[in-house]
């Protein structure tokens, strides 16, 4: 089984964030970055398929600057085999252009499956993955957070609003990957010495011009909070009141 | 004509409530445009109240049919609306289960841009323009969207619905597809009890390690009864990673992003993970012992002391009024 996996450089979760100079994007300077939360599932995914089935190979993609290879080796660490890293300096905010040259990319691949987060915590898009899925005509299934594996059929489970889906799906598929699918690994040593050695292609790629940009960014307004009401039980009643009579919110 | 598609959402055969709030986003859009709303909704068969989304602003309402749509068909629903979006002006999906999976689909098909969880829409010049947040809420980003059409998924629980009567002229369209689809839904499982979900619920009372047991979620629970029918129990990561709750209830960068009009965090510390998913609530209510906890820092309203003694009281409080 060949699988794709598609990894994004993002900050980590715990960043403060500052808007930069040009008042669209963010001050990169003393932010942490990691592997988007959610690929950390795909490739985690990924790894345990290939171990069912006996052997295999995976594929790490991940598409940005010099700095996202330390991405790709974070991937290759936990297990994964080769990296790509579809090279730009070019960030953007609109998901299809990504996709595109993602896509691209995979065409050349011809992967049994093809793993995505659900959604990058930078952007918060949640589009590329099934935009790929699309592009490539592929069966798309996103938000996955349970599945099951044959050689030619896959069958998942998706959250909904009160309930389940059960979702079946022939292979060659895209999936996009939710919390709860797997608990990712740590890579263990071993595994960060020999993803030294582990080979990434670099290929420069320029992106279709966006059609989606951020004109503005900004910080939201801070929240009047820090108001206590008081200590205990006693507190209970002013609460109560405010709520009804200051909030309008019972 | 301009046209403004507003894609709704069905289950049994019956509209679901976020509908309105698509279709009043849509109204306003369509407004800044000079142009009509158009509400689409993807059926087996009948849609029984499709035409009530006149009352928030639809001209027009069409209910696509096929066989395969008694659930949610990803390729046949993308299909369909693609079909009728490729000459609308802009088109409104909600960010739920099923737009989030729909509207990116729908996007590749026309290869036009989208912009997901929006959380105000508008006009610049010849442009649509929409608010949403990034870096999971810490910003948030203005952006332009100059394809036709414009694609945007709202965010549930943002866009009140706002009565503007129109005709809401029903129309069955028959719909035919290329190929059978080949992702299926085979079943929806319903969880144990069919309870709100914490991100379409107007109220949600949340627990955390606090809580110290599983079993002391029944005092929430019953909070969140004496609050209404429109309150639902929600989680912080630390009791569903330890197995107290199920994930559906997880509030947060990693599960759920609610904007309820209360939001009550009892035992729950305030880490920035968690904020992500709940601090555009509109009004924030926090109860925990210990006066330095973060959360605090964005309740509107906090009480110091143990949930133990206090939300049994405050429920007392509130089974009072809702009984006078
Ligand atoms: C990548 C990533 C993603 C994450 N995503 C999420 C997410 O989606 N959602 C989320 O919630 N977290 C998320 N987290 C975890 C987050 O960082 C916190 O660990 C978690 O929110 C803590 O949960 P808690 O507040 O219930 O527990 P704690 O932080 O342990 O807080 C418990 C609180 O209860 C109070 N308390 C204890 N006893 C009482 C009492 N008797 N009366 C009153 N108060 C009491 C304490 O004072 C304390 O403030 C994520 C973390 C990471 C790294
Ligand atoms: N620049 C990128 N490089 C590699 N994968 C990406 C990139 N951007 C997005 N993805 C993948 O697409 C998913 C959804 O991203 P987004 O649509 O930006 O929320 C992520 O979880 C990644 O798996």
């Amino acid at each position: 089984m060949k699988i794709a996996v598609c990894v994004k450089r993002t900050p980590d979760t715990e960043a403060r964030i500052k808007v930069g100079a040009d008042g669209i994007s963010i001050d990169p300077t003393a932010v942490k970055f990691v592997m988007n939360p959610y690929d950390e599932f795909a490739v985690e995914e990924a790894l345990q398929l290939k171990e069912r089935a006996g052997g295999g190979e995976i594929v790490v993609v991940s598409l940005g600057g010099d700095a996202a290879k330390d991405t790709i080796r974070a991937a290759l660490a936990m297990g994964a085999d080769r990296g790509i890293l579809l090279q730009t300096d070019t960030t953007l905010a609109d998901g299809l252009p990504v996709a595109k040259a993602i896509a691209e990319t995979l065409e050349g691949e011809s992967c049994d499956l093809v793993l995505f987060g659900k959604l990058a915590v930078d952007d918060g898009n949640g589009q590329v993955g099934p935009m790929v899925g699309e592009i490539l005509g592929l069966a798309t299934v996103t938000a996955v957070g349970q599945l099951d594996i044959d050689e030619s059929h896959g069958t998942a489970e998706r959250e909904i609003e009160g309930g389940v889906e059960v979702v079946e799906f022939p292979l060659p598929a895209v999936l996009t990957t939710e919390k709860g699918l797997n608990e990712p690994r740590y890579p263990a040593l071993k595994g960060i010495m020999a993803a030294k050695k582990k080979p990434i292609e670099v290929k420069p790629v320029t992106l279709a011009p966006a059609a989606c940009e951020i004109v503005q960014l900004t910080l939201p307004p801070q929240r009047a909070g820090g108001r206590i009401v008081g200590d205990g039980v006693d507190a209970v009643p002013e609460l109560v009141r405010l709520l009804r009579e200051e909030a309008k919110a019972l | 004509m301009t046209r403004v598609l507003a894609v709704l959402e069905a289950r049994d055969g019956r509209l679901r409530a976020v509908s309105n709030e698509i279709v009043t986003a849509a109204r306003a859009l369509a407004d800044a445009l000079g142009g009509t709303v158009e509400a689409l909704v993807c059926a087996a068969d009948e849609v029984v109240d499709a035409s009530s989304v006149g009352v928030y602003g639809a001209d027009t309402v069409g209910v696509l049919t096929h066989q395969a749509f008694a659930r949610y068909s990803p390729d046949g629903f993308g299909e369909a609306l693609a079909a009728r979006a490729a000459s609308s002006r802009a088109v409104v999906f909600a960010a739920t289960a099923t737009g989030r999976d729909l509207a990116p689909r729908v996007a590749a098909r026309l290869e036009r841009s989208l912009a997901t969880e929006v959380t105000e829409v508008g006009v610049d010049g010849s442009a649509v323009t929409a608010t949403r947040p990034v870096y999971a809420g810490k910003a948030h980003a203005l952006v332009k969207l100059t394809g036709e059409p414009a694609l945007l998924s709202v965010r549930p629980g943002v866009f009140t619905p706002r009565e503007d009567a129109r005709p809401g002229t029903l129309s069955i369209e028959p719909v035919t597809l290329s190929a059978a689809p080949r992702v299926v839904v085979r079943e929806v499982k319903a969880p144990p009890s069919a309870q709100l979900d914490v991100a379409e619920a107007s109220i949600v009372v949340s627990g955390g390690r606090g809580l110290q047991d599983p079993s002391n979620f029944a005092m929430l629970e019953r909070l969140a009864a004496a609050l209404g029918r429109d309150a639902a129990v929600g989680a912080s990561r630390a009791v569903v990673d330890a197995g107290w709750r199920p994930h559906a209830e997880q509030v947060g960068q990693t599960g759920k992003t609610v904007s309820p009009q209360l939001y009550f965090a009892v035992g729950i510390s305030g880490a920035v993970q968690h904020l992500a998913g709940m601090r555009t609530a509109k009004v924030i209510v926090a109860i925990n012992k210990d006066r330095d906890a973060p959360i605090f820092k964005i309740a509107d309203y906090g009480i110091v002391g143990d949930l133990f003694e206090i939300v049994p009281r405050l429920t007392e409080e509130l089974e009072k009024i809702a009984a006078s």
